[in-house]
């Protein structure tokens, strides 16, 4: 068929839409080390899978003489695609139209991608790269961010929802990621903060640069903000397809199963842990002693790394970890790792995934700070998390195993479903040192020499309660394996409870400890 | 072997001591100390607007000691308690910082 004017006056209109907010702006963007909105979508995308829609949106702002303007897509573009092979909607902010500045038809087009990822139940992926709202749109804008925060909260735990900051994300706008499950940033490009460094400066006196103030690192490994952080775009995209590998499209669905594939031998499961409690190892070394591939993808690595939690397959079945880290402040729990372990915890349960927690821990970090910081409420978050969760709940007590953080580690009281210890496993309400302390004060004090009965009295408790076999009498623990079963009583467990069901009392929802 | 780590350092939680890594923000967190009552802290990032008291003067629990101006809204600070005023570090367009001490007062009954 020959073109027809139609046909020409479709691709014209096309063509100047596609090239985004023109060569000079697309030139400044390169400049700053970034890829344009639509060689992102591309980059990511498994290859001519991206199907845009709305593409000839266009803004209705009539006053400051906006009426004059075209913003080709409104300064965002949205689709459907797929990312190996699994169905996802996305939408891109581009920086190069008006500043990727979010006006009432930018907007529309993401809350219209993300009611159409709900509805059809499929994974949505965010990138942000925009100057904050379009303020000749005024309040218009305001409801904009309003209405994708609002669809934020109602898709929660129905659909994985992703966040990537792939340049500044300010002001109000920072809270839909926020509201999302997962955040990407990538050093040196993302930006997220809610007054910047002017205004900081103008009202504060406080000189500090955007890096400094609420760059990528700040994000990854102080604020929390991130969980994922990668040295370029192109590794932030291989982040993203590892991370949905792991995960289902939905709420109703299980994540994929991949053919089994045994644990690494370099990675001996009898030999990582030192035989002294007081010892560090690295706790990722026996999630990869387990793991198929000895695999296991960290989510939240730099930050509260004194609990380390991510997901690892189990005979092909994705499974969510969460392990104390002996390597960093002895593996204590306290307000980050809990509020960390917490958000992990109701992940994998809204979404299907088995939890596997692996305990080693001295208890919750004493001090001052910790106790003005509100460790009484944050702490409280996993107990709740762990509490209320209904996927198949896995713990396996390595060693130590004290006190309310015993309690804490997806115990058996908080409804573990299958609880291992081995024989190392220390179950006590602390440690010897302090126990005996305690116990045998008067003793001690009143002994002709002090030390030595201090010394014989915390042998005396070791021996007595350092071990699994008190907790194992009373059945709170089901079973003190050796290290090297491990992996076959978790893939036996995991393969047992595929059918779980566990009902809870109904109501609108609970009240955690937020 | 993980004994011979160079970095580890000690920590101790209910009487045992753990070698382990120490991360930057438990290093970085703040000393506590006893606040002092009569000790008159900015809780807001601003600027004075008026000074309303000179040292040697005695104040009451809830008399105005200073108006600081922070986010366009000017705030009185009162006396927290009933003594006198024994310093006065600041001055009529000064730029205070949270937590920066603007005046002390020796309490007395």
């Amino acid at each position: 068929m020959a073109p027809t004017s139609k046909h020409v006056d479709f691709f014209r209109r096309k063509n100047k839409l596609l090239g985004g907010g023109g060569t000079k702006a697309i030139e400044k963007q390169t400049a700053m080390g970034k890829l344009t909105a639509r060689d992102r979508i591309t980059a990511l995308l498994d290859a001519h899978s991206f199907h845009e829609y709305d593409l000839f949106v266009e803004h209705k702002c009539r006053d400051f003489d906006m009426e004059s303007k075209s913003l080709p897509g409104d300064g965002v573009i949205t689709g459907t695609g797929t990312i190996i092979d699994r169905p996802v909607c996305i939408y891109a902010q581009d920086f190069t139209v008006a500043g990727g500045s979010l006006g009432l038809m930018h907007a529309r087009k993401i809350t219209k991608i993300m009611d159409h990822a709900v509805k059809m139940g499929m994974p949505l992926i965010g990138i942000n790269d925009s100057g904050g709202a379009r303020i000749q749109e005024g309040v218009d804008s305001l409801a904009g961010y309003g209405e994708i925060f609002y669809r934020n909260t109602m898709a929660s735990g129905i659909i994985p929802q992703l966040s990537v900051i792939l340049g500044p994300c300010a002001g109000g706008a920072v809270y839909s990621p926020a509201l999302t499950d997962f955040v990407f940033v990538v050093d040196k490009i993302s930006k997220m903060f809610i007054t910047g460094p002017e205004v900081i400066k103008t009202v504060l006196g406080e000189e500090v640069s955007m890096e400094d103030l609420g760059g990528a690192r700040v994000q990854a490994e102080i604020t929390g903000n991130a969980h994922f952080i990668a040295s370029n775009e192109l590794e932030c995209f291989h982040q993203i397809k590892q991370l949905l590998s792991y995960i289902p499209w939905n709420n109703g669905r299980r994540p994929d199963r991949y053919p089994p594939t045994a644990p690494k031998p370099r990675f001996d499961i009898e030999k990582i842990i030192p035989p002294e409690p007081s010892k560090p190892y690295d706790i990722r070394d026996i999630i990869r002693a387990v793991s198929d591939n000895s695999d296991f993808f960290e989510v939240h690595k730099s930050w509260a790394p004194n609990v380390v939690v991510g997901f690892a397959r189990l005979d092909g079945e994705t499974v969510g970890v969460v392990g104390n880290q002996p390597l960093v402040l002895a593996g204590v729990l306290d307000v980050d790792s809990s509020d960390k372990a917490a958000r992990f915890i109701r992940f994998c349960d809204a979404f299907n995934i088995p939890l596997v927690t692996l305990v080693d821990l001295p208890g919750y970090l004493p001090g001052i700070d910790q106790e003005h910081a509100g460790v009484i409420r944050h702490g409280a978050k996993i107990l709740y998390a762990y509490s209320e969760a209904t996927v198949p709940k896995i713990t396996v007590i390595l060693r130590k195993a004290y006190g309310g953080g015993y309690i804490a580690m997806c115990s058996r009281h908080l409804g573990a479903d299958f609880v291992f210890a081995w024989p190392t496993a220390e179950i006590a309400v602390m440690g010897p040192e302090g126990a005996a302390n305690i116990i045998f004060r008067n003793e001690i004090a009143a002994a002709a020499d002090p030390a030595a009965t201090r010394k014989q009295k915390v042998a005396e408790y070791g021996e007595k309660f350092a071990n699994p076999y008190v907790a194992a009498a009373s059945g709170h623990i089901d079973a003190v394996i050796g290290p090297s079963d491990t992996r076959k009583f978790l893939v036996h467990a995991i393969q047992v409870s595929t059918n779980k069901s566990e009902s809870r009392p109904k109501k609108k929802h609970g009240i955690p400890p937020f | 072997m993980p004994s011979e780590h160079p970095r580890y350092q000690k920590l101790t939680v209910q009487g045992t001591t753990y070698e382990t890594l120490l991360t930057g923000k438990f290093l970085r967190r703040k000393p506590w100390s006893q606040p002092d009552p009569g000790s008159v802290a900015c809780v807001i990032p601003g600027m004075i607007l008026r000074v309303s008291v000179r040292p040697g003067q005695r104040v009451c629990k809830g008399d105005p000691l200073v108006t600081l101006e922070a986010m366009k809204m000017q705030n009185d600070v009162l006396s927290p308690v009933d003594g006198t005023v024994k310093s006065v570090a600041v001055a009529v367009g000064t730029q205070v910082a949270k937590g920066q001490v603007m005046l002390v007062i020796a309490s007395s009954p």
